[in-house]
């Protein structure tokens, strides 16, 4: 009788959204990023974030059932945590990393606080954090090229160093040479030459479809966006905390990104290289870990991007995003409490 | 309460760092490996027995005023005691355990027995509270290293636990890992306190 009968406050409006719902929809929404990793790396993409999936929704069903609640795996929720872990993982890596991550993810990242919505921090992203401290070898080394592409997404290497490695970590050695006083000229004319190639429009083309290496589902900033238009179209993510995220990175990337002055730094290519798309679009916009009010959501998107800023350009990573994002989950309540909007009618007390 | 009571507390009703959650500080920090764990054990307990005892003994001459900074005095002389035997002996585990061993001084364990206990006690109980806290500070450090070393380095007291195949989990071994594992301890601890006292209060009645 009791589930029939519910009491709440007002307002009452009923509205067709569940959970599953929504977590399904992310689910279709990365379908073309998973095709993507398909084509660009080969069939073990799609066998890692399979293995990712299948760990991350056993770990949930088991530790319910082991706490005694309804065990609510069909929800999707754990399905959509994941396949983010997998696409946070570097193609080349051994099998049981997706499956360490998803456990630690589901079970540190957010059975331990009570399950979906209590969770503090964005499980996929501590998943990540987890395995990028606990094996760095193989989170930052195991990388695949694109098809037919190179690892660097440079359309030709003449220079064997850069051929090594994914584009932000290039970046940031070539910044790193060219504003060490100590590197030779011939050192830095190759730099320089590096840099222009970096900024040509080949490579922007290459990461704007995804054909470099990198983790994943996290470099095709095309197929990405198709998702995240999809969720848009929905309503199930706001423009907020994207637009606020991107829009700080291309700002402070374009002022400071540059080895050589103000004003010198590539945007496009910040925006399009590394994680950004996939975090600003479908980690940052998290509805259980970012605030919920339309200023909060602004502010979170500003904090993240200063702090992957921060990280690229100063921090000893290439890449900052993940780490930006788990930073202000953990501000979140904070925001939430600053910005909450004005009741109808309130007046500013004086005194 | 009995005297084995008094004894026993320690390790698993009043253990000081999972159930009191005292001392937390060597706890989290030195508990990287057994070795490790064992040492800060025995070092603690040691300290923890002289001072228990000492400030029993003493316990009706220090005006209640100023009874801290005389409980500080006689436990930073016990640590002083053990800082300079383990560097003169055991000049490795000296080294690896570092600042952690000065800091005994204000591990919260050891003051919170005097001033809890010791300082309200004859020096028998106080001797035997000592031995019981001490070794429960040892058992919740070993536990906590066995596992973080098991799994961060893939070995138990230096010894290869999974063979050479085997990825050891770094995590375990970072700040991260010390906190996680105390968090499922604790929790799994609270866990079965919560078993037995529902056992208790089905009990009688059935």
């Amino acid at each position: 009788m009791q589930e029939h009968l519910v009491v709440s406050a007002s307002p009452h409006i009923r509205e067709d959204v569940s959970v599953r719902k929504v977590m399904y929809s992310v689910v279709i929404a990365l379908v073309p990023a998973i095709v993507g990793s398909i084509y660009f790396y080969g069939p073990r993409a799609l066998f890692l974030t399979l293995l990712a999936c299948a760990a991350a929704v056993l770990t949930e069903a088991v530790i319910q059932k082991l706490r005694g609640v309804p065990v609510a795996v069909t929800d999707g929720s754990a399905l959509v945590t994941g396949i983010l872990l997998a696409f946070n993982i570097p193609p080349g890596v051994p099998w049981w990393i997706p499956v360490v991550g998803s456990v630690f993810a589901i079970a540190i990242g957010k059975q331990v606080f009570g399950g979906l919505g209590y969770n503090p921090l964005n499980p996929a992203l501590l998943g990540r954090a987890f395995l990028l401290a606990s094996w760095p070898v193989h989170m930052t080394t195991m990388w695949l090229p694109g098809r037919g592409g190179t690892l660097s997404g440079l359309s030709l290497s003449g220079i064997d160093v850069v051929t090594q490695a994914t584009p932000l970590a290039i970046m940031k050695s070539v910044n790193a040479v060219i504003s060490d006083p100590a590197s030779t000229t011939h050192q830095i004319v190759q730099a320089r030459e590096v840099l222009a190639r970096l900024g040509s429009s080949d490579t922007i083309a290459n990461l704007f479809i995804g054909n470099v290496g990198g983790c994943i589902g996290e470099t095709s900033a095309l197929l990405l966006l198709i998702g995240a238009a999809y969720l848009m179209f929905k309503h199930y993510i706001s423009w907020r905390v994207p637009a606020a995220y991107i829009v700080t990175v291309a700002v402070l990337t374009s002022i400071f990104g540059g080895p050589t002055g103000l004003f010198t730094g590539n945007a496009l290519f910040h925006i399009l290289s590394g994680g950004l798309i996939l975090g600003a679009f479908f980690m940052a916009t998290d509805m259980v870990t970012s605030p919920v009010t339309p200023r909060g959501m602004l502010v979170f998107g500003v904090g993240c991007g200063v702090l992957t800023t921060v990280i690229r350009l100063i921090g000893g990573y290439p890449e900052g995003v993940s780490y930006s994002i788990l930073l202000m989950n953990i501000a979140t309540p904070l925001i939430d409490g600053r910005t909450r909007p004005k009741k109808f009618g309130e007046v500013k007390q004086s005194g | 309460m009995s005297v084995s009571k008094e004894f026993t507390k320690g390790f698993y009703n009043e253990n000081p760092v999972f159930r009191l959650a005292l001392g937390l500080c060597p706890a989290l920090a030195v508990s990287t490996s057994v070795e490790n764990a064992l040492g800060m054990g025995a070092a603690a307990t040691f300290v923890l027995i002289g001072s228990n005892m000492v400030i029993s003994i003493l316990r009706k001459l220090i005006p209640a005023k100023v009874r801290i900074p005389c409980f500080i005095v006689i436990i930073a002389s016990f640590v002083t005691i053990v800082e300079l035997m383990m560097g003169a002996y055991l000049p490795e585990l000296s080294k690896s355990l570092g600042i952690f061993i000065p800091l005994i001084v204000v591990n919260c364990v050891i003051l919170g027995r005097a001033e809890a206990y010791a300082s309200k006690h004859g020096i028998f109980l106080s001797a035997l509270d000592g031995i019981g806290m001490g070794l429960g500070f040892t058992f919740a450090l070993v536990l906590l290293g066995a596992i973080r070393e098991i799994l961060g380095d893939g070995k138990l007291m230096g010894y290869m636990v999974f063979g050479p195949d085997f990825q050891p989990v770094l995590l375990m071994i970072l700040a991260p890992g010390a906190f996680i594992t105390l968090g499922l301890l604790m929790g799994y601890f609270n866990m079965l306190d919560d078993k037995r006292k529902k056992k208790l209060e089905k009990g009688p009645s059935s």
